[in-house]
């Protein structure tokens, strides 16, 4: 009984080693690499006891989906097959609006860039979720306080010559980003119901209408 | 009065910061930081009055036993405090369990003076007219361990765990925003509006200045604030549920954290936005 304890032990010791050497070095991972993962019921059970509390439906969203589950998998750098299948699984969740016109009001997209509100633990059920936009992109020059964690879309349509099929992109890549990058850093807004279709509009219109501060 | 003052300088600042354009930003960044050494001394940091609260907590009768939390061992030995914060958290063998100093300091009311801790945790964070017992002992015992480097322990089968455990967590994504920790925090130089960001994917220097300057007193809270509360904001700017205080995957990151952060100094309370 004993020996069967220490062996128990001695597998643990050896497991734990296993799980911990390849992490001293996972900050410098080969591209695409799976990385190293403790188990999936151990990870659980620490988020049980972190989360375990808040509501169901609360507790639903952090439950990865297929996209998620590869992109966590691979840290986000995914090989091209797997990116692949994301794409076309996450392109089907877009849903463009029944009449064909993706660009709504800038002005009210500008309201939606600027707005950070929604979606946290501290908001209550009358908050308007807001895209969040300037957290990490540029977008009007006049907007000093904009992050860099996305690009700069400064001048957006205009530098894609108001291209029909670039606005048609930019919505798709707003509805759902994955449908276009695989494991985007960028947040699903549409896919998961976050802002409205009407916003995603209005969000277009502000990269892609003419007279939108963004192009001037 | 003096926080008044502080906060006033500090929003004078910000309002500069925001009327410069993005490329100034390293000369606003010296200027912040020149402001931060400014008033990091003791004489001016309002964390120092934290400490000066959480050593009369440490010394209090209290709970069912009506003893002091002299007798709880943070890991050096019953009442050894010189120290004992870089190396946490730590498991500690007659909990089974690895915590981090908020954890191990509930543990010891608990078990140690026979303390309900239910209003100690509803006063986990403080807040106006509301003080934080945890705040305050964090601050007392933490700054105990100033000049010292960051050590936290990974001998353990259950710290290597948490560790693992807590490097997981780091990137993994979720919430109605598919945020993980990483997304803001594993690229260097990158910034949310203004504020930058640094990056914890990479050992060394960034987790360092990071893990070494917790507790903080956040002048925009008016407050002392632990690496608990910290997480608990980022899990809520996350739009993750909200986390469990004193639980395991927030110990979990920051035994993660610590292990990138190995061998930085710990300086605190230092003093923050």
């Amino acid at each position: 009984m004993k020996s069967i304890l220490k062996t128990a032990a001695l597998a643990f010791v050896l497991a734990a080693g296993t799980v911990a050497l390849p992490l001293t070095a996972s900050a410098q991972t080969a591209k695409n690499a799976v990385i190293k993962q403790p188990d999936p019921a151990v990870i659980d059970a620490y988020l049980k006891s972190t989360f375990g509390k808040a509501p169901p439906e609360w507790q639903a969203r952090i439950e990865p989906d297929e996209a998620l589950k590869t992109c966590n998998q691979f840290r986000n750098d995914v090989p091209s097959a797997e990116a692949d299948k994301i794409i076309q699984r996450e392109l089907a969740k877009v849903v463009f609006p029944a009449d064909g016109n993706l660009l709504g009001d800038w002005k009210e997209g500008k309201k939606i860039a600027n707005n950070g509100r929604g979606g946290q633990f501290s908001d209550d059920e009358k908050t308007v979720n807001g895209g969040n936009c300037y957290a990490c992109h540029q977008l009007e020059l006049k907007e000093v306080s904009y992050g860099t964690l996305g690009p700069s879309l400064n001048s957006y349509g205009k530098d894609r010559k108001f291209d029909p099929a670039e606005a048609k992109q930019a919505y798709t890549k707003i509805y759902n980003s994955h449908a276009v990058v695989a494991c985007s850093n960028m947040p699903r807004f549409g896919a998961n119901k976050f802002l409205t279709e009407k916003q995603i509009k209005d969000l277009v219109a502000l990269l892609f209408d003419p007279e939108s501060p963004v192009n001037q | 009065m003096r926080r008044a003052a502080i906060g006033s300088v500090l929003t004078a600042f910000v309002l500069c910061t925001i009327s410069f354009h993005a490329r100034a930003q390293d000369a606003s960044e010296k200027e912040i930081e020149r402001y931060r050494a400014m008033i990091s001394d003791p004489m001016s940091n309002p964390g120092f009055l934290a400490v000066d609260r959480g050593e009369i907590l440490w010394s209090e009768k209290r709970g069912s036993k009506n003893v002091a939390l002299e007798g709880c061992d943070l890991g050096l030995g019953a009442g050894k405090l010189e120290g004992a914060f870089a190396k946490l958290p730590r498991y500690f063998k007659d909990a089974d369990k690895v915590m981090d100093l908020e954890q191990r300091l509930l543990w010891c009311m608990q078990n140690i003076q026979g303390l309900d801790t239910k209003d100690v945790i509803a006063r986990r964070f403080s807040g106006p007219g509301r003080a934080s017992d945890m705040e305050d002992l964090v601050a007392y015992i933490a700054n105990k361990s100033n000049g010292m480097k960051i050590d936290v322990q990974l001998g353990h089968p259950k710290e290597m765990e948490m560790a693992a455990v807590g490097e997981a967590l780091f990137f993994r994504r979720g919430g109605v925003m598919d945020f993980a920790c990483a997304t803001c925090h594993a690229e260097e130089g990158k910034r949310i509006r203004l504020q930058g960001l640094p990056d914890l994917a990479k050992a060394g220097k960034q987790p360092q200045e990071t893990m070494g300057s917790w507790p903080t007193y956040r002048v925009s809270q008016g407050a002392l604030r632990t690496m608990q509360h910290r997480l608990w904001d980022c899990y809520r700017q996350q739009r993750w549920p909200v986390p469990e205080y004193a639980s395991d995957s927030l110990t979990a990151l920051t035994v993660f954290l610590n292990k990138q952060a190995l061998g930085g100094e710990i300086n605190v309370p230092s003093i923050k936005r």
